[in-house]
């Protein structure tokens, strides 16, 4: 069971968080979330190790997975809204079946579809994603109370024989950046920082 | 090569199951995450049992194509199994993820809903597959012929790989016997 109750946890800031993630990482890859998860990873500082998504809602666990399984030496890190996560909740039983130990999960969780209005997801208030993710075979999924258990979440996680998923609760801010939605650069400049291409 | 070995690849040659993992191999695919179809068990059930392949289930079609697309942009090529009614859930997907960021993305679907469909639901689904695939310019084929299987799917995966493109191979019930109506 999470040692930290989502009703206890302080309410951050989605860009603040991204940032403080961000200045620990050498060569790790990070997936960003669809809409403001991702605008926020832009905004930290571009990487080439960095994966933006501008579409295909609620992917971002598993792309992270996809990208964990062919490098399992890398430590892979995903960022995802909790709209997004609840379309895609049966991911978190397969990320649990196939637990490669170097993946670390963050969900955004305002409780809003912050993006296109502000709208209350149907888990708001009522479900709690950290609970539903050890429900799901995710033992080491938590919440954390503030920014410095967060970064010791982090740092955690890199150290456990497993996946990890960290609970965040944000507040209703938008993104602070803007993604360049080029989706081949993108992907070019992600393979790029993945070892996988040389860049042109 | 030893009797067993031998005996076991005139079997992978003369299905199509086997040729389908004789190629997936071939054009090392070895990640191979699917959503189950009666007419797939046999492919699956060899696909665990072959220590190349990492394979797996998941919970939806479009998960599956997430984590390809992962794998694929990290040095692992994979392909995604699932059957016609799954395809259907894969719009957005494609067209927000595979296609836009030139995904090489191999499907193989189990074609449910024609050539003796027996739930209407299937065979209202099975329509919607090619004029989606179609709308979004992408390669696909129907396979028909176990004679034509090898060099259509070797082909369309070094397409797909070269030409950094998603494909679609529809494994016609012609070819797999699909799924008939039984009590």
């Amino acid at each position: 069971m999470t040692s930290t109750p989502a009703r206890n946890t302080k309410v951050m800031n989605r860009f603040d968080l991204t940032q403080r993630l961000v200045s620990k990482l050498k060569d790790e890859a990070v997936i960003g979330g669809i809409g403001n998860t991702n605008f926020d990873l832009w905004a930290a500082g571009h990487r080439p190790e960095n994966f933006y998504m501008l579409g295909s809602m609620g992917l971002a666990f598993p792309i992270a997975l996809g990208v964990a399984l062919a490098q399992p030496k890398r430590r892979v890190f995903a960022l995802e809204g909790d709209g997004s996560l609840l379309m895609q909740l049966g991911c978190l039983s397969t990320i649990a079946t196939l637990a490669p130990k170097n993946l670390t999960m963050v969900v955004m969780d305002n409780g809003i579809y912050q993006i296109t209005g502000s709208q209350p997801t149907p888990a708001a208030g009522h479900t709690d994603i950290v609970q539903v993710a050890i429900a799901s075979g995710l033992a080491n999924s938590s919440w954390a109370a503030d920014e410095d258990d967060f970064e010791r979440l982090i740092e955690q996680s890199t150290q456990t024989a497993g996946p990890t998923l960290i609970g965040v609760r944000i507040d209703d801010k938008p993104g602070t950046g803007t993604t360049r939605r080029d989706p081949v650069q993108i992907r070019e400049r992600f393979m790029h920082g993945m070892g996988v291409r040389q860049l042109l | 090569m030893a009797a067993a070995e031998q005996a076991s690849s005139q079997k992978t040659a003369t299905t199509w199951h086997g040729i389908v993992l004789q190629t997936l191999k071939r054009n090392e695919i070895k990640l191979v995450p699917y959503v189950p179809d009666r007419v797939l068990t046999t492919l699956i059930k060899d696909l665990h049992a072959d220590p190349y392949f990492t394979t797996f289930p998941t919970a939806r079609e479009e998960e599956a194509v997430g984590i390809i697309s992962g794998a694929w942009m990290a040095g692992m090529r994979g392909a995604v199994l699932m059957q016609t009614s799954g395809f259907a859930t894969l719009a957005n997907v494609l067209a927000s993820l595979a296609v836009p960021y030139q995904i090489p993305l191999i499907m193989f679907v189990s074609e449910r809903g024609t050539l003796g469909e027996f739930n209407y639901g299937q065979a209202l689904v099975c329509r919607t597959m090619r004029p989606v695939l179609d709308s979004l310019a992408m390669e696909h084929h129907t396979i028909t012929r176990l004679d034509e299987l090898e060099f259509i799917a070797d082909r369309s995966i070094k397409q797909a790989v070269t030409t950094q493109a998603p494909v679609a191979l529809i494994l016609s019930p012609l070819l797999t016997g699909g799924k008939t109506f039984d009590k």
